[in-house]
């Protein structure tokens, strides 16, 4: 009990310099927790994937279509629950700076895939009847001050003009990890319009949405809706939800990479401020080690007090911040909710953060405690005088 | 005439120092008995040795060669553990800078020493105030050292020295830091450790003053123990 006051007490005894180095511990805990949150908000939509969902688009690119055609030789293949399909529209909402991931949808299946996006039923119900209808979600809805019933207008990039919808639905995400940014409208009605401009370019859609009945099924049905459409002007690349998303992902994985070694690097910056501190704290005590030593203390024991105040003021840094992450990341969230619908800090983050702060503190302790087990009692007496 | 028997028995011990490539002789062939309940002053120009006896009797440091034997145990067998073990319940030690811990009280740091023997929290409490009521500290366990005089401190630091029982206390220069008054209470004080306590007490000391308070004063010159013993008054 007395050692581990000694401890608490040694801890604060240089009160300026442990602030400091509790302050920069608290800054480095901070910037790691949201640099890992960043790159878990760039995996979201990977993490956010469901199991049964698979994607089928044209094996060219993305950006190229595929026929509306193909939906019911779809459903007709073994293991295929449900199927629905999407567009990307591509459209701005008054300048380019306000991005809203905006699809065309087919409004009768699209809940049915995506049961994470939760509607009340009359809201349901009010979007399927109006074919100039829009649902937006809870977050962007919130940051524009959308309601229930407002006319919202696009101007379309990839189907020129603007584009009137109305407001009959703002979704919530069933789960913390649903995203709560996006705009779906009819497909009909898209469609509709470039069955009258753009004739060559209607019934078609971006991608198909596949249910399968279940997950191990999803490999077979993928292959078995590839094979359906293989030799046809449009061909399809079917993959799970997670793979088509891991692949936007990987687009951007050098960004990803970039951010994960800043974060570790900002952790062995702090490593060397903390050695340093350290060092200073056990060269400055070295006749008291010697001391400790003369009464019977063995080396083990000094080192145990050093690795002890390393530890206490590593973690006192980490547990501000961590304290700090969460308001941190919030504000950072709600900020950057364009580019991140989903900024959450995991659990994950967390204890990457105290792992982090026990390397730290357990680094910066090992030379000045090697120092203090060496230490050779009569050397450190003639330091004292 | 009372033959008291050898607590401390040195035979043919030898110390060097190595600065780069020179080797310094500091102490050559000491043999030395040290009595039981006695209290010795050793005394000599500085560099004569004095401190580095003191220090390799205390067991915290190594000899080149030549055997320390202190209560019947030969130290210079023992390994860094088994010494600092041996240390903790045989020696105790008195610094001319005190050398308390300054954040913790007079009575922690006096029961610093008893963190490593076996005695419950209630036990160590009994012997740590018993202690700071032999040094006449009582009324300042609570104080950190730097709200304590030096020749408080000192006394703290003498509690601390025998507060865990050791049949040896070495004293290095202890009143070297003290004014004269204060000097004469920590050497009565000792004295005090002798007569009432029945310890041994080796000191080093410039001080003829403190000296005189011995039992026996012995002189070391460049290494090297005179041969004369003399009888303090």
């Amino acid at each position: 009990m007395q050692i581990l006051k000694l401890l608490l007490k040694n801890s604060f005894r240089h009160k300026l310099r442990t602030s400091l180095t509790v302050f920069g511990i608290m800054i480095a805990i901070l910037a790691f927790g949201l640099l890992r949150t960043v790159v878990s908000a760039w995996y979201a939509g990977v993490e956010a994937s469901s199991a049964t969902r698979l994607i089928t688009r044209n094996s060219i690119s993305i950006i190229f279509f595929l026929p509306l055609s193909y939906k019911e030789k779809i459903r007709q293949i073994p293991g295929v629950k449900n199927i629905s399909y999407s567009c990307w529209f591509g459209g701005i909402y008054i300048s380019e700076k306000n991005f809203i991931p905006n699809f065309a949808v087919d409004a009768k299946t699209v809940f049915e895939l995506w049961p994470e996006f939760v509607l009340t039923d009359k809201q349901k119900n009010d979007f399927l009847h109006d074919r100039k209808a829009c649902v937006a979600g809870r977050k962007i809805a919130e940051k524009y001050g959308w309601k229930i019933g407002d006319t919202i207008t696009l101007r379309g990039t990839i189907f020129p003009g603007n584009w009137d919808f109305t407001l009959r639905g703002i979704y919530k995400g069933a789960y913390k990890s649903s995203d709560e940014t996006q705009f779906f409208f009819h497909w009909d009605y898209l469609n509709e319009s470039m069955k009258k401009t753009s004739p060559n370019r209607a019934d078609q859609v971006g991608w198909y949405v596949v249910g399968v009945k279940n997950p191990d099924l999803a490999a077979d049905v993928a292959a078995a809706i590839d094979k359906t459409f293989k030799n046809s002007l449009a061909e399809t690349i079917t993959e799970t939800e997670k793979a088509f998303q891991q692949g936007f992902v990987s687009m951007t994985e050098a960004i990803v990479i970039a951010v994960r070694i800043v974060s570790f690097v900002v952790i062995i910056i702090i490593m060397a401020v903390m050695a340093n501190t350290m060092a200073m704290t056990a060269r400055e005590r070295i006749g008291e080690y010697a001391i400790m030593k003369t009464l019977g203390f063995g080396g083990w024991h000094i080192a145990g007090l050093i690795f002890g105040e390393s530890l206490i003021i590593a973690f006192t840094g980490c547990a501000f911040g961590i304290a700090a992450t969460y308001p941190a990341a919030n504000a950072f969230g709600d900020a950057m909710s364009t580019y991140f619908p989903i900024f959450n800090v995991q659990s994950e983050t967390i204890y990457m953060d105290i792992a982090a702060s026990l390397v730290v503190g357990l680094v910066a302790a090992v030379f000045p405690a090697w120092r203090a087990v060496k230490l050779s009692i009569a050397d450190g007496l003639r330091r004292i005088g | 005439m009372e033959t008291k028997t050898a607590i401390v028995q040195i035979k043919n011990l030898f110390k060097s120092y190595k600065r780069g490539s020179q080797i310094i002789p500091v102490l050559q062939d000491i043999t030395l008995d040290i009595a039981d309940n006695e209290f010795m002053a050793l005394m000599g120009p500085s560099g004569s040795g004095k401190s580095t006896l003191l220090n390799l009797i205390a067991g915290i440091d190594k000899a080149d060669s030549g055997s320390i034997s202190v209560g019947g145990v030969a130290i210079t067998t023992l390994s860094e553990t088994e010494l600092a073990k041996w240390r903790s319940s045989h020696v105790g030690f008195i610094f001319q800078f005190y050398n308390l811990i300054p954040v913790l009280t007079a009575f922690e740091n006096v029961e610093l020493p008893l963190l490593l023997t076996g005695l419950s929290r209630k036990e160590r409490k009994e012997h740590v105030r018993m202690a700071l009521q032999i040094v006449n500290l009582t009324d300042r366990m609570d104080h950190y050292p730097s709200q304590l005089s030096g020749g408080q401190q000192q006394r703290v630091a003498i509690a601390r020295a025998f507060v865990s029982d050791p049949a040896i206390l070495v004293a290095d220069e202890p009143t070297g830091d003290l004014d004269r008054i204060s000097a004469k209470e920590i050497l009565d004080l000792m004295e005090r450790l002798v007569h009432e306590l029945g310890k041994t007490i080796i000191m080093v000391t410039h001080d003829p003053r403190a000296a005189e308070k011995a039992h026996i004063i012995r002189h070391l010159d460049k290494g090297v123990l005179n041969a004369n013993t003399q009888a303090a008054s």
